[in-house]
C-alpha cells in the first residue's frame, strides 16, 4: 500500500515541465547588473514591475491604510479577527468597481456575485471543483498557460482537452477547432463541462475578438456547458483593438439573466494588472447563485489576508489613483512591448502581433534545426545556456507547432532588456554554425542526446508523437 | 434562480460542506441579535467562537513601536516592490525562520524546527485539507477521536473524498483516547474494507481544552507506528496551555521515541488561536516526511500567505523578547479567564471537564437534560440560545458520544461581558433547578389537582411541548 496519496506521487502538478526547469536554471545563475552580469536573464516570468512607483507614492500619501487605522481609530483588532469568507465589504465593492473601470464601465459587477480567493491559481481550481466532477473535462484553446495543468487538473481530477489553434490564422479560435475538440473529448469518453479561455491570452498577448466571443457563447449555449473567462490581464491592454470582456458581449446579445449567462464565469486577480502577485488576490465572478455559494464556502481553504484586503480596499477606492494607474501602466507596457518587438525585428525575429499582456509570442521557427519539438527544446537549451536568457518554449504551453517562444518584457528594467536584446543579436548574427568550435559542436551533440524531458510524455491527452522517434 | 444542477459538480450541489447543519441556527440567532453592552444589552452573547482576543493589545503596541515592519509605512516602503512581487511558494526565508522559532518557543525551546520544513497554507483549514490530499486517496480514511472540531468534517473530507472514522471516547476517563478504542476502530474499518491511512487529532484538544499526557502520546505513536499509518497532530492551541501537564508536542516525542518512523509524523500549526490573528490566514504544514514537504509546498500555491503578512510577521516574530513576553502573557491571561469562568460556573453548581488549555471549556449539563438523549441536548441548547441568549456549541456538533456536554468559549469577549454571561447562566440554572423541584412535586400531586398553576417555564414554551408535558395531558 502506497504510504502517500496518488496525488503526492504522480506528477500531474506539472512541475517537471520545461516551464519550471527554466526557472531552476535561472535560480542557479541569476543575472545581476553588478554582481553577476553574465548570469541568466529571467524572461520567463510574466510579472508587471513597471508601475510600482505609482503604488508606492500612493502609500506614502495614505498612511492610514498601512497602519491599520480608519479615521484615526485603530482597527487592528477588527482586522486581525476578520475571517468571514464573504470578505471585507469595502474591498469587494472596490474590486467590483475596479473591474468595471477596467472594462471602460461598459459593464458593471455586483459585489454579491464576487468570491475572494487566494490568487487566480485558487480561483481556477475552485471553479473546477464547483463545475466538474473528477474525470470530466474542460476544453482549452492552445497555446495555454502551463500552470493550468496543475491548477485545473491536479487535485480536482478534471481533464483538459485542447482546442487546437494554429499560426495559420493568428491562433484564433475557430468553430471547427471547437467542434473537433468536443469530438475528441467524446472519443476519450470524457464529459465536457465547459470551455476555459484566457482573455487577454497568455501566452499570445492578444485580446479575444468579438467574433470569437460570439462564437464561444454560441458554442457553449448549444452544448449546454460553461464558459470560464480568465481575464487577469484585462488591465494590460495597451493598444487597439482594446479589451472586450465576455460580460460585454453577453450584455450586447441581451443574454443577461438567461441560462447562458449563468454559465459564464470570470476569473480575475491583481497579480498582473497591479503587479501584486505576492498579495494573493484572486476573484471569481459568477451569475449563478449556487456557484457563488459553493465557491464562497470553498474559499475557506484560501482566504485573502484581511490585512491585505484592507490595504487594497483603500487603494482601489481611490478613483484618482486607479484612473491614473491604469492609463500610465498601459503607456509603459506599450513602450516596453514596442522596444522588444523592434529589437527582435532588427535581428530578423518576428512576433505575433499583440496588444496586451506582459510578454510577446515570438516566432523562432526559422532558427530551428528541423520542424520538430526536439529541435525546439534544443534551441531553448541553447538560449538558456549560451544566450543566457530564460524564455518559455511553446511546447510547455501546449502549442502544436514547434518554434514559438513566450518572452516576457515587463519584469526587468530597460537596461536589462537592452542587454538581453544584445545577447540575442549576437546569438543570431554571431558565429554561424559552420564556424562553431569543435567543443561547441560536441556540446550540441550531447544536448541532443539528452533525454527529452519527461514532461513531453506526461502531458495529458497528447495527440502529438513523442520526439524521441 | 439557478440552472440545472447537473451542470454543476456534485461538490457544489451537495451538502457535505456541513453548513446546513442545525448548529448554524445558533450563529444565526447571534447574527440577528448580537449583544452589545450599550446598544443591545439584551442581545445574544457569542460564546460559540473560539477566538483569542486577550492579547491584541500586545501586538498593537508592537506595531506602533515598529513601523518598519509594514511595507506601507514611510519606514518600510523600500521593501514594498520586492515583497509585492514575492510569490515563491517556499515563502520568505525570514518568515519561515520566524515561524520555526516561534513554534520552538511555544514548546519551551524543548524542540528544534527546521525552517525548510515549514510549508505555508491557507490557515489551519488549508493545512488540514492539504495533508489529506497528500496522504490519502479518495475513499481512504482517517481515524479521529471524538469529540472533535466540527469543521474537520468539511476540512478533511469535503473536496478530498477522504472518510472520517470516529474513535469514540467518553467521560468515564475524561474523554482520553485509549489503545482499545483505537484498535477497535481500526479493526472495524478493516473488516468493512476501509483503508485507514492515518490518525488525526488536535493537541490541545478542541473542544475538550485538554493537552495530551506523555503516556497517551506514547500510546498514539506506538499505535500508528505499529500499523505504519500517519499521525497528524493539529497543535494550533499550543500556546494556550496554562497548567499541568504543560504542552508536550509530538515533536518532543519523536526525539524520545527513536523507533517510530518519522515519515509518518506531521504537524499542523497556525497563528489564529495562539496569536489571535485568524484574519491573516497563517497556516503551517510541518512534516518530517520529505516527499510530503515537497508535495504540500506545491499545493500551497492554492493558499499562500500574503507576502505583506509574511513580511510583517517575519519582523514581529523575530523579536525574541516580544515573543517570549507574548507567550507568557497568553498563558497567563487564558488561565485567568478560565479560572473566572469555571469558578463562576462552580458557584452555581455547574461543573466542567477539567482542562488546562484552549479558549473554551466543556461544560457538563447532563443533569439538566430531560433525559440522556441528543434530542434533549438539542432542546436544552435551543433554550439557552433563545431564552438565556447565549450561543454555545452542543456536544453533538463535535460528534460527542454522550449527550449533555456543551463547549463554551471565554476568550472572545471582555471581562464584563463574561460576567454578564455568567449572570444569565446563573439565573437560568437556578430557575431550572427550582422548576425541576416544582415539576417533581407537581407530578407527584398531579392526581390530586388539575388546577395547579405552577407550570414549568419549559412547558409554557410551545416549541418544547412533549408527550410528557402535564399541559398536554390536561
Amino acid at each position: 500500500m502506497g504510504i502517500l496519496s496518488r496525488k503526492a506521487t504522480c506528477n500531474t502538478h506539472g512541475q517537471d515541465s520545461s516551464y519550471f526547469l527554466g526557472w531552476e536554471e535561472y535560480e542557479k545563475n541569476p543575472y545581476d547588473e553588478v554582481k553577476n552580469p553574465d548570469g541568466i536573464i529571467q524572461m520567463g516570468l510574466a510579472e508587471n514591475q513597471l508601475s510600482f512607483d505609482l503604488t508606492e507614492s500612493w502609500l506614502a500619501k495614505n498612511p492610514e491604510a498601512a497602519n491599520f487605522e480608519r479615521e484615526g481609530q485603530s482597527i487592528f483588532r477588527e482586522l486581525a479577527l476578520f475571517q468571514d469568507y464573504h470578505g471585507l465589504p469595502s474591498f469587494k465593492n472596490a474590486m467590483a468597481d475596479f473591474m468595471s473601470e477596467n472594462r471602460g464601465n461598459r459593464v458593471s459587477f455586483d459585489p454579491k456575485k464576487l468570491v475572494l480567493t487566494a490568487g487566480a491559481t485558487s480561483a481556477n481550481e475552485t471553479l473546477m471543483f464547483c463545475l466538474a466532477d473528477p474525470g470530466e473535462a474542460f476544453l482549452l484553446p492552445t497555446p495555454y498557460y502551463p500552470g493550468f495543468d496543475r491548477d485545473l487538473k491536479w487535485r480536482t481530477g478534471v481533464e483538459i482537452v485542447p482546442i487546437q489553434c494554429t499560426s495559420a490564422n493568428g491562433f484564433r479560435i475557430t468553430k471547427s477547432a471547437l467542434e473537433e475538440a468536443y469530438k475528441q473529448a467524446q472519443k476519450l469518453n470524457l464529459k465536457v463541462k465547459g470551455v476555459l479561455i484566457t482573455n487577454p491570452s497568455n501566452p499570445l498577448g492578444t485580446t479575444t475578438t468579438r467574433t470569437e466571443l460570439n462564437r464561444l457563447l454560441d458554442f457553449v449555449s448549444r452544448k449546454n456547458i460553461h464558459l470560464i473567462s480568465d481575464e487577469i490581464y484585462s488591465g494590460t491592454v495597451f493598444t487597439s483593438p482594446g479589451f472586450i470582456s465576455v460580460m460585454e458581449v453577453l450584455k450586447e446579445k441581451k443574454f443577461e439573466n438567461t441560462d447562458v449567462s449563468k454559465r459564464v464565469h470570470i476569473v480575475y486577480s491583481l497579480s498582473k494588472d497591479l503587479g501584486l502577485p505576492g498579495f494573493r488576490v484572486g476573484v471569481i465572478y459568477s451569475n449563478d447563485d449556487i456557484v457563488v455559494a459553493a465557491a464562497t464556502k470553498m474559499s475557506s481553504f484560501g482566504l485573502i489576508s484581511s490585512q491585505t484586503q484592507y490595504l487594497l480596499s483603500a487603494l482601489l477606492s481611490d478613483k484618482n489613483f486607479t484612473k491614473n494607474y491604469l492609463k500610465e501602466n498601459q503607456i509603459r507596457l506599450k513602450n516596453r512591448h514596442d522596444k522588444l518587438v523592434s529589437g527582435l525585428e532588427a535581428v530578423g525575429i518576428e512576433c505575433l502581433k499583440s496588444n496586451a499582456g506582459l510578454f510577446c509570442w515570438v516566432d523562432m521557427r526559422h532558427l530551428l534545426r528541423s520542424n520538430t519539438f526536439e529541435a525546439e527544446i534544443e534551441l531553448w537549451k541553447n538560449i538558456i545556456y549560451d544566450v543566457k536568457l530564460n524564455i518559455s518554449p511553446g511546447s510547455s504551453c501546449h502549442c502544436n507547432e514547434p518554434g514559438w517562444f513566450r518572452v516576457c518584457f515587463a519584469n526587468m528594467n530597460e537596461e536589462t532588456l537592452k542587454v538581453a536584446l544584445n545577447r540575442l543579436k549576437m546569438f543570431v548574427d554571431g558565429p554561424s554554425s559552420t564556424t562553431r568550435s569543435q567543443s561547441e559542436h560536441q556540446r550540441l551533440k550531447t544536448l541532443r542526446k539528452m533525454k527529452v524531458s519527461n514532461w513531453v510524455f506526461r502531458l495529458s491527452f497528447q495527440d502529438r508523437e513523442p520526439e524521441e522517434r | 434562480m439557478s440552472l440545472d444542477k447537473n451542470l454543476l459538480s456534485k461538490l457544489a450541489v451537495g451538502d457535505k460542506h456541513g453548513e446546513d447543519s442545525p448548529y448554524f441556527d445558533g450563529w444565526k440567532a447571534y447574527d440577528n441579535n448580537p449583544f452589545h453592552p450599550e446598544h443591545n444589552p439584551q442581545g445574544v452573547i457569542q460564546m460559540g467562537l473560539a477566538e483569542n482576543q486577550l492579547c491584541s493589545d500586545l501586538i498593537k503596541d508592537w506595531i506602533k513601536a515598529n513601523p518598519h515592519a509594514s511595507i506601507c509605512t514611510a519606514e518600510g516602503i523600500d521593501g514594498f516592490s520586492d515583497i509585492a512581487v514575492f510569490q515563491d511558494y517556499h515563502g520568505l526565508k525570514q518568515f519561515r525562520q520566524a515561524i520555526a522559532a516561534f513554534m520552538e518557543r511555544a514548546r519551551g525551546g524543548r524542540v528544534r524546527f527546521e525552517e525548510e520544513r515549514v510549508v505555508m497554507s491557507g490557515g489551519a483549514t488549508g493545512a488540514n485539507e492539504t495533508l489529506m490530499f497528500c496522504l490519502a486517496d479518495r475513499g481512504d480514511a482517517f481515524l479521529v477521536p471524538t469529540p472533535y472540531y466540527a469543521a474537520f468534517d468539511r476540512d478533511l473530507s469535503w473536496r478530498t473524498g477522504v472518510r472520517i472514522i470516529p474513535v469514540e471516547c467518553n467521560s468515564s476517563n475524561n474523554f482520553q483516547v485509549t489503545k482499545q478504542a483505537l484498535e477497535s476502530a481500526y479493526l472495524n474499518a478493516q473488516e468493512t474494507g476501509i483503508k485507514i491511512k492515518g490518525l488525526i487529532l488536535a493537541n490541545p484538544s478542541n473542544p475538550l481544552g485538554t493537552s495530551l499526557g506523555r503516556e497517551t502520546l506514547q500510546t498514539l505513536m506506538d499505535f500508528i507506528n505499529d500499523k505504519q499509518i500517519h499521525l497528524v497532530c493539529d497543535e494550533i492551541y499550543a500556546a494556550t496551555v496554562f497548567a499541568e501537564p504543560g504542552f508536550i508536542s509530538v515533536a518532543e516525542m519523536i526525539q524520545e521515541m527513536d523507533h517510530v518512523n518519522r515519515d509518518l509524523i506531521h504537524i499542523v500549526y497556525s497563528l489564529s488561536k495562539d496569536m489571535g490573528l485568524p484574519g491573516f490566514r497563517v497556516g503551517v504544514v510541518y512534516s518530517y516526511n520529505d516527499a510530503v514537504v515537497t508535495c504540500a509546498r506545491r499545493m500551497s500555491s492554492f493558499g499562500l500567505v500574503s507576502s505583506q503578512t509574511q513580511s510583517f510577521l517575519a519582523a514581529m516574530l523575530s523579536d525574541q523578547s516580544f515573543v517570549d513576553n507574548f507567550l507568557k502573557e497568553v498563558s497567563k491571561r487564558v488561565a485567568k479567564r478560565h479560572l473566572i469562568f469555571t469558578e463562576g460556573l462552580k458557584e452555581m453548581g455547574v461543573s466542567c471537564l477539567r482542562s488546562n488549555a484552549g479558549l473554551f471549556v466543556l461544560m457538563d449539563l447532563r443533569q439538566m437534560l430531560r433525559d440522556q438523549t441528543f434530542e434533549s441536548e438539542m432542546a436544552l441548547w435551543r433554550i439557552i440560545i433563545d431564552k438565556v441568549k447565549i450561543n454555545i456549541s452542543p456536544g453533538s456538533s463535535f460528534h460527542c458520544s454522550e449527550p449533555g456536554w456543551f463547549r463554551v468559549c471565554f476568550a472572545n469577549m471582555d471581562e464584563d461581558t463574561l460576567q454578564t454571561a455568567l449572570q444569565r447562566m446563573k439565573s437560568f440554572v437556578l430557575r431550572h433547578r427550582e422548576n425541576k423541584k416544582k415539576r417533581k412535586s407537581f407530578q407527584e400531586n398531579l392526581k390530586l389537582s388539575f388546577s395547579s398553576k405552577m407550570y414549568d417555564e419549559h412547558v409554557r414554551s410551545p416549541r418544547l411541548l412533549s408527550p410528557h408535558s402535564p399541559l398536554v395531558r390536561t
